[in-house]
Formats: structure tokens, C-alpha cells, sequence
């Protein structure tokens, strides 16, 4: 093995072993074996998994029933333009309701940390309500704001309507939620960081803005996209005060027709949107723990 | 000369527990004063006492002639002028080198970016980090991470460093490339009060060293003498300990 060829060879070091000449390293073999072993498990148990479903559920006597009463196509096609039209509703509701609670729940947050004993009231409310809100069930503040709300207003504008007072009704909840979300975020971020920097002369509040609360928002990413998914599905509690959305557009659909196809149209729409949704929480999740640990550990 | 600090009959306490018990201490322009003494004896205390990171109970400390320990004093101001390193350097993980180098100066002191960030690398080069610039902090040494973090300091041009222990959470060979950036400070006549464990570091740079135990400052004097003919036994004690541990 050794190059005997000159004395000094005897002694010279070998060359690094990055640099020398060489196929896949024993590591790479061996996880190329572990990926084609588990691609092949997976995709064997899911065959057998697949193949039961379709083979043994149509050989139930109640599946005939079920499919006619859930699965009736011709009702799907017919059901599906009402339904998603009705969907566009709820994914509007959303697309208002998301950006205001993130905002409300920052502030929330920021209130019940404020020291000055002249916004002792603020930080006295903001405790109040947070804990007030998340004490009662999102369904019964629906109910309590909605109908306690537009009976109160009595008038036939907007900001009289069901639909205003329900979206008011989540932004509520959801904000005192995602409020303690964003604490607990500042509250990770170490007590040093914000020494150092008010030993550089920032005062207490461009402290919070240039230095806790960037730290703090990254690390809640992930519980605050959690939040958002069971927002996106919560949008349609907002039918029980009768605005028609995807929900309650299924609901008059099925007692028109006796057939629950118009639901299962309802969930499609709600599933089209959480999935990407959780997909991208899960994602920003993974990214943020290879971010904190460097690497991965199994 | 009117002393650029002084410490007057300093008492802070944490609950029960008296930690600074009386310090009476004073600092002139341009002169390096060492604290040393056990774990707990109140070297970190007093220093974040003095940059208003916590409010003394009573006494003084005159700071260019005014009382910044007065209560109620706004405390932005002062601390703009003296600027603290940390044992555990502190830096800004979401902002790059530059950007942690840059934030004060360009928030507190309202420099243009342009004006922030030629200054800033002006002194990154200087000290050897240019290339680190661009960087986030969790990609530079402990060594590095703590040269930025004292020219994050610089970069306010404060009137005193505050050096809290700042090699103490390095590796061993990293230790001399952030004392090398002290000495340098010394040389251009910077005014430092320092807390180390670095014995031989605080023999060689020091004008004064304090010897601190149970809060109050038992002997002080020139590094030569505190290190070569300690009088109080307290004071042999701990060298002896130091010594034993083979930190001097
Ligand atoms: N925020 C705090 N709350 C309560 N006790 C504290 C606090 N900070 C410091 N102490 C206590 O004050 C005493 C002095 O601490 P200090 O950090 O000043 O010591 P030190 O001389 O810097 O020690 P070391 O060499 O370990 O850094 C210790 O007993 C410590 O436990
Ligand atoms: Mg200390």
C-alpha cells in the first residue's frame, strides 16, 4: 500500500482523506439500502391496506345504502358549483378574519407586558380578556356576540348583519388565543438579549420591535399557522347565524334532496384548503427545528 | 482631575441577600481597573449596576458628574455612553454581524445606513471580521462572536467599556484574539473596569486591581502589588486557590 520510493515517503502524511479518489462513503451505501428497504415497505403495506378497502367494503349489506346517501355522483356534480360558490363566503371571511387576529393578538400581547404603571389599565384588561375569552367556547361567544350583538344594533346595514358580528365573534376568540401565542414567543426570548440591548442606549420599545419580538415571531411561526388551520375550519360556526357559507349551503341542498352528498361536497372544499395549509405549518415547523439544531436528529 | 466614575458607599442587595455592601470606588479617564474575587462576590453585579441594568438601593454613582444612580433618572442616555460586553456575547441571532454592529448607532445615534455601515466596517476591518460581515452569529467562532459584540459596543463611542468576564465562555485558544482587541483599546487610552478570572491578563493590563469578597472591595492597588504582596489574608487566600487551580 505505502509508496516506498524515496526516504522521505517513509515519513509524508497521507493526502486528507476528502481529497482522496473514492465512490459513495460507507454512510451514503448504507442509507441508499435503508431508502429503497423502506420504499418498499410502504408501498407494499399500502397496496394490502388499499386492496382490503375496496375489495372488503363493498361486501358490507349497509355500503349500499351509504354510497347512495353520501356518494351519489350524480348529486355531487350538481350540488358542487352552489356549495363552492357559497365556499368563496367563507374563504373571504378568512382572508379578513386571519390578518386582524394576528394583528390584535400582537397587540394583546404587547398590552399584557406593558410596566408603565399609566397603562396598568391596559395590561389589566388585556389579562381580563384573554383569559375571559378563552374561559368560554368558541361556539357559545358565537351565539353570545351574534345574536346579543345584531339584536342590540337592530339595524338592517352590514355592520348590523350575522356575518359582520360572527367574523367579530372569531376575531374575538381567536385573537385572545393567538395573543398567548405571541407571549409565549417574547417570553422565549432570553432575558440577555434584551440587556444587551439597552446597554446599547435603544430604549425599552425599540428594544421590543428591533430585537425581542423578530426572535419571538419566528419562533411562533409554526403554533401560529395551527391556528390558522383550525381558524380556516372554525369560519364555518359562523352558519349557525344563518349567513349562508359552504356549510349551511350543504345543509339546505341535503334537506332539499334527503341525500347527505352536499356534506361530504362541503368537507372536499374545507379539506382542498386545510391540506396545503397543514402542509406549509408542518414545513415551516420542520424548517424552524433544522434552523435551531442544525441538524436533524432521528 | 474629577474621576470619570465614582462609586459611593454602594449598597445592593437581591431579596435578603446583600450583594454589593458598601463599594466605594472611583475610576479616573482612561485608566483599566481589574475586579477579581470568588464566584458571587458581586464583580457582575456591579458592573450592570453601573450601566442601570439594575437600580442600586442606595449610595452613589456619578457618572461625569451627575448621579445617574438618582431614581427615576431616564436611563437611555447614560447608557449610550457606556458601553458592556458579556460574557455570553449577546449578539443579535436574526441579524447579521453588520446589521447587530449597525442597529444602535443608526436607532439611538440616527447615523444614515450608509454613514452606520462605513463606520461599522471601518473597525470590523481593523479587528480582523470584514469577511464576517455578512454573516449570521451562529456562523462565526465564540472568539469572533465576541470581537463583534465589542465593536457593537465601540460603534456608540462610548466614554468606558464595561468587560463583563468576556473570555470566560471561549476556548482556550480562542482567549487571545479578544484580548489582543483589549489591549488594544488600552493602548488608544480607552477606560475599562473589567471582571475576569484571566489572572495573568488582569496583572498585565490593569492601572488597578480590586479585590472584591462579599461585596465590598477588600484591598486594591497596582496589579504588582495585589498579585506580589497581597496584605489582607482574604486576598491570599483566593490567589492561593487560583494558583492551585492552575489559572495563574
Ligand atoms: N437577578 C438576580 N437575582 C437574585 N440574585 C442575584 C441576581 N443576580 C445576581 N444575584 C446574586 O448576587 C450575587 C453576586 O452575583 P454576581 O453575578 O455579581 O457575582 P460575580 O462576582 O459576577 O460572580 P461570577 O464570578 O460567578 O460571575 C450572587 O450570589 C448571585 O447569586
Ligand atoms: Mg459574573
Amino acid at each position: 500500500m505505502t509508496d516506498l520510493d524515496g526516504a522521505g515517503a517513509l515519513t509524508a502524511p497521507a493526502p486528507p482523506r476528502s481529497q482522496r479518489p473514492s465512490g459513495l462513503t460507507r454512510r451514503q451505501r448504507w442509507e441508499r439500502r435503508q431508502r429503497r428497504r423502506s420504499v418498499g415497505v410502504a408501498a407494499l403495506s399500502t397496496f394490502v391496506v388499499v386492496t382490503l378497502l375496496v375489495v372488503l367494503v363493498p361486501r358490507l349489506d349497509t355500503w349500499q345504502r351509504v354510497r347512495e346517501s353520501f356518494f351519489d355522483w350524480g348529486v355531487f356534480r350538481d350540488s358542487f358549483p352552489p356549495i363552492a360558490r357559497a365556499f368563496w363566503l367563507d374563504v373571504r371571511i378568512f382572508l379578513v378574519c386571519a390578518p386582524t387576529i394576528l394583528v390584535l393578538g400582537l397587540v394583546i400581547a404587547l398590552a399584557r407586558n406593558v410596566r408603565s404603571p399609566l397603562l396598568y389599565p391596559v395590561r389589566l384588561f388585556a389579562t381580563l380578556y384573554t383569559d375571559g375569552v378563552r374561559g368560554v367556547p368558541v361556539i357559545l361567544w358565537i351565539y353570545l356576540i351574534g345574536f346579543g350583538m345584531v339584536g342590540l344594533i337592530n339595524s338592517r346595514t352590514f355592520f348590523g348583519s350575522y356575518l359582520f358580528w360572527g367574523g367579530v365573534a372569531l376575531i374575538v376568540t381567536y385573537s385572545a388565543y393567538v395573543s398567548e401565542v405571541f407571549r409565549a414567543g417574547i417570553e422565549s426570548v432570553h432575558e440577555s438579549q434584551r440587556a444587551a440591548a439597552r446597554s446599547l442606549g435603544l430604549s425599552t420599545w425599540q428594544s421590543n420591535l428591533h430585537v425581542v419580538l423578530p426572535q419571538a415571531v419566528r419562533r411562533v411561526v409554526p403554533p401560529l399557522m395551527n391556528d390558522l388551520v383550525s381558524l380556516q375550519k372554525d369560519v364555518a360556526l359562523i352558519s349557525l347565524l344563518g349567513p349562508v357559507e359552504a356549510l349551511r349551503r350543504a345543509n339546505i341542498i341535503t334537506s332539499d334532496l334527503f341525500n347527505f352528498t352536499p356534506y361530504v361536497v362541503a368537507a372536499v372544499l374545507f379539506i382542498a384548503v386545510a391540506v396545503p395549509l397543514t402542509r406549509l405549518a408542518d414545513h415551516l415547523m420542520a424548517k424552524e427545528r433544522r434552523r435551531m439544531s442544525g441538524t436533524a436528529i432521528r | 482631575m474629577t474621576p470619570l466614575i465614582e462609586y459611593r458607599d454602594v449598597l445592593k442587595s437581591f431579596g435578603d441577600k446583600v450583594v454589593l455592601d458598601g463599594i466605594d470606588l472611583a475610576v479616573d479617564r482612561g485608566e483599566v481597573i481589574t475586579l477579581i474575587g470568588a464566584s458571587g462576590s458581586g464583580k457582575s453585579t456591579l458592573l450592570r449596576c453601573t450601566n442601570l441594568l439594575e437600580p442600586i438601593d442606595d449610595g452613589e454613582i456619578v457618572f461625569d458628574g451627575v448621579d445617574i444612580s438618582e431614581p427615576g433618572l431616564p436611563p437611555d442616555p447614560i447608557r449610550r455612553r457606556i458601553g458592556m460586553v458579556f460574557q455570553s456575547f449577546n449578539l443579535f441571532p436574526h441579524k447579521t454581524v453588520l446589521e447587530n454592529v449597525t442597529l444602535a448607532p443608526r436607532k439611538v445615534l440616527g447615523r444614515s445606513k450608509r454613514e452606520a455601515h462605513d463606520q461599522a466596517m471601518a473597525m470590523l476591518s481593523r479587528f480582523g471580521l470584514a469577511d464576517k460581515a455578512g454573516d449570521y452569529p451562529d456562523r462565526c467562532s465564540g472568539g469572533q462572536q465576541q470581537r463583534v459584540a465589542i465593536v457593537r459596543a465601540l460603534q456608540m463611542e462610548p466614554e468606558v467599556m464595561l468587560l463583563d468576564e468576556i473570555t470566560s465562555a471561549l476556548d482556550p485558544e480562542l482567549v487571545g484574539e479578544v484580548l489582543d482587541v483589549v489591549r488594544e483599546l488600552k493602548r488608544e487610552g480607552m477606560t475599562m473596569l473589567l471582571a475576569t478570572h484571566e489572572m495573568h491578563f488582569a496583572r498585565e493590563i490593569s492601572d488597578r486591581v480590586c479585590f472584591l469578597d462579599a461585596g465590598r472591595i477588600l484591598e486594591q492597588g497596582p496589579p504588582d502589588q495585589l498579585f506580589g504582596a497581597p496584605h489582607e489574608p482574604r486576598t491570599r487566600q483566593f490567589l492561593q486557590r487560583v494558583i492551585d487551580a492552575g489559572r495563574m
